[in-house]
């Protein structure tokens, strides 16, 4: 996971990463117009400070009034030019911004396109990495560019002092670097160590109060709401005590900033004093000092800001490098012309080196208007099998044919243009329920919408609650039987010509369940279908039950032959059998 | 300012001091500044000798120990104020109980009461002592300007309300622009999560890549609409910058002039110098601290709104102690309303044994649906009896479980335990004698064993048993650390089924309820699973009543009694012959006014109804 190339990472996802160097390429010349005007803004700043202090120091010394003309121009031309210049910055700043988030999340995405099922990441976890993305955008803006806009000040300042008592710029560049460089890195040092403290404790705060809302319903039913709520407070009192002495931290860097600040303009007048340059230039040379400063101590709140922004740049990176579940052909070969046969042979999937194979050995073959039916327990890896025909987990050893073409040379993505349906987990997407459905069909038309929801056995409900009806928020206005015949609908409009159904029964009651089972044997009549089921209703109608049971294949046949002989398939017709009635 | 903030800050005690700690901090660092341009600009003018830089380089300590100061009474007072939120925001989510909880997102509830709540930290850390800062030092600054040069200060003066006026101003016309962008924004973060989260559907259906240019679409259009207000919006600064820096100007020409006519002296002229930038910097300073401490605004608005009460109050219980029972055979066709409550008692204790239930006429609504979720239901539940209860998805069968758990409250009607209305019970005494498991158990982050024993203070042994009970033992044992496994997010590692039995272990743990409530604890599992599910339910409903929400057969064969539920009605309701097989059903509908089988007296807990296998 944390190096860039392994295989199975094509040189085109590699260029797609989400790290801050590669976006940086995209945009710099914007960066560098918002670097420009930031670093104008503060030396017209140091400039009227400057010009100020020499126009008052010399007047005091009453020379005629046109040595002063041309710090009286001075003063007045960049005290206008300042408020300009940082408009300017805050405008382009934010352009950049901007745009660097759009990229960074335009190609996380893009990057996890490849990647294998996102199951198993979490919820909150795929949460961060969405807020991680705006870690790019905060490296631009609020490190690289004040820091750039800082250094050039900085060197300004130098330079200039450099002119008046290379001593006195001394003095500064060796405050400046205190301020600018020694502080941010052990403000970003300390931000390392305290949220690699604070980190763990807020996640088990999260946890808890996760616990206590998605919980809320088990809680109140066993009267156990105190004492969740007592260990949220417990975590959030440990939180509260890491985050105190946090601030302490950073109190410390800006109180050190404050201090290099004055010692560093008392040194450099004594410095001048002691050099007996005149009254003017320590006058300029205090007074710039003072002013070079503003730019830089911020950039210990930057260095703070900077380790967090690593540390999520990290993980996207880690995300970015994770393998494409399934390695695309460096050429692709054509997609077969249909109709489509589909010869799976031998095939081993296993879901990570070291475990035992999900998938041990299973051959199929299905022949345009064929329907197979996978039936055997949880985890025999019925899903398994539809995600390798998917091309969405890669397989160890086999083969998957379509029409003599090798799975391996064709794209996945042509491969599931041709082989797709209603998958595991299906998602409703915070939309209306027209666009959740037309997403499996974007040329639809309302007719065909119509047709899939009836198909589905949807048609009551998307009556009652209507096609322009928001879906989404958490998934919870769509019940779980709803949501299932949604996804459904999806695969009936999606019309692929291999179609896989996992479970298009799950969460349906009884009636129901079988009502739907009937009329998708129904529909699917003459069309090449893989079921994956654990209802074995309405099973008589299909070309070939194959059961499955730890990955292997432990029987298989028509329906007829399966309940002829003992085994699981007919323990569980059996079951199914003489419980039927009740409903 | 926020005023609910500042009311809670001012409320609590460990609040207040660290805010008054850290105000007081900041305002004596920003008055040090003073005394540093006095020095400064005695030493730069030759009236006072280096050895002032001693002094000035103390003043210089003392100040930055103040600013460090500041920063660790803004940290805790930062930490105190969001503990008390978060806990009050808790307190208020538990209360609100899991009906009325769904109607809030609780994806946002999660991440307001969470991480959300750190957004307060630039408002309390930057933004409170920054508005602190900016009532004292300005004023300090005029004062000294005043005495020092009349001419300086009068300037000063005359620019200085320009920042405030100016701020508000534009504040005050952008306003709403920014908090729409400012919505926009989390809308467009909440579309990329939604459509990150929904990828493998969209992979499905080969819309993967497409997705990806609806992002990036999405994005460029809320950017140039951003830009647009920006452009604008950024005047404001534009214009708060000017008049900072021209003032400078302003002040600086002419007191070079006067120098140079000899009316006033250097060491005065560079203290004005000094000093004039000090009196704006305050003021903008809160202007770009406000802007930072926006987002901590939102979440302060938020989390007020949700601890507010609600606009629509929960139904209050209604004791009712003389017209309970006098109304048991008699359903009225009235909500119970208040005009029947007689006064505030406080709950009256469920009678004691397994109690009849029942439900006279009731009507769920929730709010923002048209369609009732139950629909002038009535229904008796015999002590005892099992209960399936069977329809489609949506019907209402979940809602009429909730009703039984007090997690709502009927709209019309009422709902009477052992001849008592529920609503006049102590709710949590009457849980107690629940044992509900719902479609989908929520597992906590903490051990298997403590999510068994939830709720209940079960020895090691009592766990061990209920999990036994629940079919659960096998696989608990296997597991890295058996009883002690920690579970991971939301029960992540163990399967659908391994999840409902920690459930059911849950029921089993509590020997003494009286009645089962079970939502389709079956759902999602495949035969194997099921069996076991079934086979623990049987032995967990004896001696109990039970209302099973089903929709597969075997969990229905364990009812005595099937009731079909429609679009939040009561549709067929008979009796499941015994033994099981082929035989007819016996229809025998009922309702309370209607026949009902002869019914066992509430003191025999453990009676059955229609037999037992």
């Amino acid at each position: 996971m944390s190096t860039g190339t392994l295989p199975g990472t094509t040189a085109s996802e590699r260029a797609a990463s989400p790290n801050g160097r590669g976006l940086l390429a995209g945009m710099g010349g914007r960066m560098l117009a918002a670097v420009a005007a930031g670093a104008a803004a503060e030396l017209a700043a140091l400039g009227l400070i400057g010009a100020a202090a020499w126009l008052i120091t010399r007047a005091a010394e009453q020379p005629p009034l046109a040595a002063l003309s041309v710090a009286i121009v001075a003063v007045r031309a960049f005290a206008t030019s300042r408020g300009l210049f940082r408009y300017g910055e805050r405008l382009a700043g934010h352009d950049v911004a901007l745009r660097a988030q759009a990229t960074t999340r335009e190609r996380l995405y893009a990057a996890l396109i490849p990647s294998g099922p996102l199951g198993h990441r979490g919820a909150d976890l795929l949460s961060r990495m969405v807020d991680d993305t705006d870690a790019v955008q905060d490296l631009l803006v609020r490190c690289l560019q004040p820091a750039l806009a800082a250094a050039v000040t900085a060197v300004a300042a130098v330079t200039l002092g450099a002119f008046l008592l290379p001593a006195a710029a001394l003095v500064l560049l060796a405050g400046l670097l205190v301020a600018g460089l020694l502080l941010p890195a052990g403000a970003a040092a300390a931000a390392r160590r305290w949220s690699a403290r604070v980190a763990p404790a807020r996640a088990e705060l999260a946890a808890r109060v996760a616990d206590l809302v998605h919980g809320s319903a088990d809680l109140a039913a066993y009267g156990a709401g105190e004492r969740a709520l007592a260990a949220s407070a417990e975590s959030d009192a440990k939180l509260a005590a890491l985050e105190r002495r946090q601030s302490r931290a950073n109190a410390a860097a800006l109180a050190l900033g404050t201090l290099v600040q004055g010692l560093t303009v008392a040194a450099i007048v004594l410095v001048a004093h002691r050099a007996g340059i005149g009254q003017v230039p320590t006058a300029v040379l205090a007074l710039t000092a003072l002013v070079s400063f503003e730019p830089v101590l911020p950039l210990a709140a930057a260095g703070e800001r900077f380790a967090g922004v690593t540390a999520a740049l990290r993980r996207l990176r880690e995300v970015q490098a994770t393998p494409a579940a399934v390695p695309e052909p460096a050429a692709p070969a054509p997609p077969p012309d249909a109709p489509l046969t589909v010869r799976v042979a031998d095939l081993v999937v296993r879901h990570a080196a070291g475990r035992a194979p999900a998938l041990d050995g299973v051959s199929l073959t299905l022949t345009p208007g064929r329907r197979v039916a996978v039936v055997g327990p949880s985890g025999a890896g019925k899903s398994t099998l539809l995600s390798a025909l998917m091309r969405t987990v890669d397989f160890e050893a086999g083969r998957i044919l379509i029409n003599d073409t090798d799975v391996r040379e064709l794209s996945p993505d042509d491969v599931r243009a041709m082989i797709t349906g209603l998958t595991q987990d299906p998602y409703v997407f915070r939309a209306t329920l027209r666009d959740n459905l037309r997403l499996a069909g974007p040329e639809a038309d309302e007719e065909e919408l119509a047709r899939a929801v009836h198909r589905a056995r949807l048609s009551t409900w998307v009556e009652r609650i209507g096609w322009d009806v928001t879906l989404g928020e958490d998934g919870r206005t769509v019940s779980g039987g709803q949501l299932q015949r949604l996804a459904l609908a999806r695969a009936l409009l999606h019309d692929p010509e291999i179609l896989l159904l996992d479970e298009p029964a799950e969460s349906l009651d009884g009636a129901t369940a079988d009502a739907l089972m009937a009329d998708l044997l129904d529909v699917t009549h003459g069309r090449t279908t893989l079921l994956v089921t654990h209802r074995l209703h309405g099973l008589e109608s299909v070309d070939e039950i194959i059961v499955l049971s730890g990955g292997r294949v432990t029987q298989r046949g028509h329906h007829d032959e399966l309940v002829a002989v003992p085994g699981y398939y007919r323990d569980l017709w059996e079951s199914e059998a003489l419980t039927a009635p009740a409903s | 300012m926020h005023k609910d903030l500042l009311r809670l800050a001012r409320s609590e005690r460990a609040v207040r001091l660290h805010l008054l700690v850290c105000a007081v901090a900041a305002v004596l660092a920003g008055l040090l500044v003073l005394a540093q341009a006095e020095l400064l600009s005695g030493v730069l003018s030759g009236a006072f000798t280096t050895a002032a830089l001693l002094p000035l380089a103390a003043v210089v300590v003392v100040r930055a120990l103040f600013g460090g100061l500041q920063g660790v009474a803004a940290g805790r007072t930062a930490t105190a104020l969001k503990s008390v939120l978060r806990g009050r925001l808790l307190s208020r989510l538990r209360d609100l109980g899991p009906a009325r909880l769904t109607a809030h997102r609780s994806g946002e509830l999660v991440t307001l009461a969470g991480r959300g709540l750190d957004a307060l930290d630039p408002y309390i850390t930057g933004y409170l002592p920054a508005v602190a800062v900016a009532g004292v030092v300005p004023l300090a600054v005029l004062v000294r300007l005043f005495v020092a040069d009349l001419g300086t200060a009068v300037i000063v003066l005359l620019t200085l309300p320009l920042i405030p006026v100016f701020g508000a101003l534009v504040g005050w016309q952008t306003k709403a622009v920014t908090e729409r962008q400012w919505r926009a924004l989390s809308r467009l973060g909440g579309h990329f999560l939604d459509v990150v989260r929904g990828l493998p559907t969209l992979r499905a259906f080969g819309r993967a890549r497409y997705q990806a240019t609806v992002i990036r679409q999405v994005a460029d259009a809320h950017r140039s609409a951003t830009m647009r207000t920006l452009r604008v919006a950024f005047l404001s600064s534009l214009v708060l910058e000017l008049v900072a820096s021209l003032s400078l100007a302003l002040v600086a020409v002419p007191v070079g002039l006067r120098l140079l006519s000899g009316s006033l002296d250097l060491r005065t002229a560079l203290l004005v110098l000094l000093l004039a930038p000090e009196a704006y910097i305050p003021l903008r300073a809160m202007g770009t601290k406000f802007h930072a401490a926006m987002e901590g605004v939102a979440a302060a608005d938020d989390t007020f709104a949700v601890l507010e009460p609600d606009p629509e109050p929960a139904p209050e219980p209604e004791p009712e102690p003389e017209s309970a029972p006098g109304s048991r055979r008699a359903p009225r066709p009235a909500p119970a309303t208040d005009e029947a409550a007689t006064g505030g008692d406080p709950a009256v204790l469920p009678p004691q044994g397994v109690p009849e239930i029942r439900l006279e006429n009731v009507t769920v609504r929730y709010p923002g649906r048209e369609d009732a979720a139950l629909d002038d239901v009535s229904l008796v539940v015999a002590p005892g009896e099992r209960l399936a209860l069977v329809g489609e998805s949506g019907a209402g069968k979940s809602t009429l479980l909730h009703l039984l758990l007090g997690f709502v409250t009927p709209s019309e009607g009422r709902v009477l335990v052992g001849g008592v209305d529920l609503s006049a019970l102590d709710v949590d005494l009457w849980r107690r004698r629940l044992a509900f498991v719902p479609q989908r158990p929520h597992l906590f982050a903490t051990s298997v064993a403590d999510n068994i024993r939830l709720g209940s203070s079960a020895s090691p042994e009592e766990v061990r048993a209920a999990a036994e009970a629940a079919r659960a033992g096998e696989f608990v044992a296997a597991l890295p650390e058996g009883y002690a496994t920690v579970i991971g997010e939301r029960g992540a590692g163990l399967s659908a089924g391994q999840r409902q039995r920690i459930a059911l272990a849950r029921a089993f743990c509590r020997p003494d309820a009286e009645m089962l409530l079970l939502d389709e604890p079956t759902a999602r599992l495949d035969g194997r699973s099921e069996a076991a599910i079934v086979e623990a339910t049987r032995t967990l409903a004896e001696g109990r009543t039970a209302v099973i929400v089903a929709h597969r057969p075997a969990m229905i064969d364990l009812a005595d009694r099937v009731v079909r539920v429609e679009a939040g009605k009561v549709v067929s309701d008979h009796l499941v012959p015994r033994p099981s097989g082929g035989a007819e059903p016996v229809r025998e509908p009922r309702t309370p006014d209607g026949a009902e089988p002869a019914q066992e007296p509430r003191t025999s807990g453990g009676a059955q109804v229609g037999g037992s296998r």
